[in-house]
């Protein structure tokens, strides 16, 4: 680049300026539901103007370019149609896909470039070929987990951290060593390679109920990668994208950890997934009582104040059309129903909340936790629809339970607590739930949706 | 060029753009957590640029190689994530506005 600028080059980079402009717009407009859908658009006004700029370029051959976004877009528009119960494995591999870019547009930097390669662009080019290689099969293996080709269970075995450990630091020798010899050509590919077993080794051990805390970890890791193409690009437009996914990635994450009482140094560091202790094998059949859909139909319609918690089971029980089926009908007489969403609920940050919003329940209807939490003691049903550990008391109480400290909704303050629930199993983090056993707790045994189902139609049969 | 002060720039870019990332993001609300990732995952494939200009300058065919599968990865992540975010979106709706937009073009 020469000190005068050519006027394509000035065009470019204002192209550029505006795009990032856009960006920033189209992430502050997704601070409300009603302007959200200008963010949209402000991103791909943006998006567009930075393509065309680019293809500005001079020199440039445009048949294989025109090739690969077609290709592109034959593979994008089916992921732009998946199911809202897939969102987030779709999620998982377009991180995958974003940092499988960066690691590739980072390698063929290192091959045209080195040895000639300051000592700076090639530490700043390794944190990008390190974080993008580790993003790709890290996001790959998550991917696989929530799609349920991979086993969901968290593989642990003697000795990960450090042999985690001992790859990361493998991998940052190699840097090193590349930044002090650039012309040592022959050992990129292993610290790609390094890379890449690291991220598979770090997914190994997470189940799926920490997915949330995962998918924006691995969201801030594809950001960074990305500004640190900008560094190596010299890319005003990438570095500030890159920094704005970074630290949407790592927003998300903190709150995700909070949400989950995980310190963010213990997510940082993959060490989740483990404290999952199984200690509830040996308890004795205690008392329960439970009730027919047409008791909990009876209640609920004398009801004033309902607050629905559901979490992930309802939604592998596809209960949500059903439970939209019930607000509708409570509703329709007089009952004032509202969603209590814990920030984990779902197996991605916010998932519990499109999953709802698909069924058509308004969206001034979801509460967050911090929101309705203080008004459970004046609610007179809270319905528990496939929530568990997010609705223990033990985490308040019990400082011996392995989720003790984590913030849950405190449905057991409300007059009468209904579960519906498969049968008395503990939950996937093995861990029983003392809610069950309250004086003001009543079972409803059987499947989300067909017992959903039921109280609607006991119901508007009542009605009618 | 001057390559030191070419890192600076950059660095004061990274950081300010951090901060204002920070700030923006911190007031999204939690109900749109999901379409967020979804949208700055598209914003982020803006990588596209780079790979596209490994593509179009030809420079070695590993460059052209590597920059072409980057090119379709971040494509289908741009198409993928603005598609799915928009449809995510139009199903958040209001149990109050629902009469507010009807009403509106009636008054004009």
């Amino acid at each position: 680049m020469t000190a005068e600028l050519g006027a394509t080059t000035v065009v470019i980079e204002l192209l550029y300026l505006i795009a990032s402009a856009l960006f920033i717009l189209s992430l502050k407009w997704m601070s409300s539901p009603t302007t959200a859908r200008h963010g949209i658009w402000a991103g791909e006004i943006g998006m567009v103007l930075a393509i065309g700029g680019t293809l500005l370029y001079r020199g440039m051959s445009y048949h294989l370019i025109a090739i690969a976004l077609v290709l592109g877009t034959i593979i994008g528009v089916p992921l732009g149609r998946v199911a809202m119960t897939a969102v987030p494995q779709r999620t998982a591999l377009s991180h995958a896909f974003g940092a499988l870019c960066v690691t590739l547009v980072g390698s063929a930097e290192f091959y045209l470039r080195s040895p000639d390669i300051s000592r700076f662009m090639m530490s700043v080019l390794s944190l990008e070929v390190i974080l993008g290689g580790l993003t790709v099969t890290g996001s790959l293996m998550a991917a696989g987990k929530l799609q349920e080709i991979l086993p969901q269970r968290p593989l642990t075995y003697k000795g990960q951290n450090l042999v985690n450990f001992l790859l990361l630091a493998g991998a940052l020798a190699i840097a090193v060593t590349l930044v002090l010899h650039p012309e040592a050509r022959s050992l990129f590919p292993f610290m790609i390679l390094i890379a890449l077993a690291f991220g598979v080794l770090l997914i190994i051990p997470i189940g799926g109920a920490d997915m949330p805390t995962v998918i924006s970890l691995l969201n801030g890791y594809a950001g960074l990668s990305a500004a640190a193409m900008g560094f190596v690009l010299n890319n005003k437009l990438l570095i500030i994208a890159g920094a704005l996914d970074g630290s949407s990635g790592l927003i998300l994450s903190i709150i995700m950890s909070k949400a989950m009482n995980r310190s963010f140094t213990n997510v940082l560091f993959g060490a989740f997934g483990q404290v999952q202790a199984s200690h509830a094998a040996e308890e004795e059949a205690r008392p329960v009582r439970s009730a027919t859909p047409e008791e909990a139909a009876a209640i609920l319609s004398a009801a004033n104040r309902v607050i629905v918690v559901p979490g992930y089971g309802m939604a592998v029980a596809q209960a949500q059309h059903k439970v939209r089926e019930l607000y509708d009908a409570l509703t329709k007489r007089g009952v004032d129903v509202r969603f209590a969403i814990h920030p984990v609920a779902g197996r991605m940050p916010g998932h519990m909340n499109v999953l709802l919003a698909e069924a058509d329940i308004p969206y001034d209807r979801l509460i967050e936790m911090d929101e309705i939490n203080g008004d459970f003691p004046q609610t007179d049903v809270a319905l528990v629809i496939g929530a568990n550990d997010v609705t223990n008391p033990a985490a308040r109480t019990d400082a011996s339970s392995p989720i003790y400290g984590m913030p849950i909704l405190d449905v057991d303050k409300a007059h009468t607590v209904m579960v519906i629930k498969r049968s008395m199993n503990p939950g996937f983090a093995g861990i029983d739930n003392p809610l069950y056993y309250l004086d003001n707790t009543l079972m409803l045994f059987g499947d989300a949706k067909a017992f959903v189902g039921s109280i609607v139609r006991e119901l508007s049969g009542g009605h009618g | 060029m001057n390559s030191s002060s070419t890192l600076i720039n950059a660095l004061f870019i990274f950081v300010l753009a951090g901060f204002i990332g920070f700030e923006v993001i911190r007031r999204v609300s939690p109900l749109l957590h999901t379409p967020l990732m979804s949208l700055t995952n598209a914003l982020d494939a803006i990588a596209v640029v780079g790979a596209i200009v490994l593509v179009g300058e030809h420079k070695s065919t590993l460059a052209t190689a590597f920059g072409f599968v980057a090119v379709v990865a971040a494509t289908s992540n741009i198409v993928g994530g603005f598609l799915i975010t928009d449809r995510m979106l139009k199903m958040f709706k209001s149990s109050r506005p629902v009469s507010q937009p009807a009403a509106k073009p009636v008054a004009k």
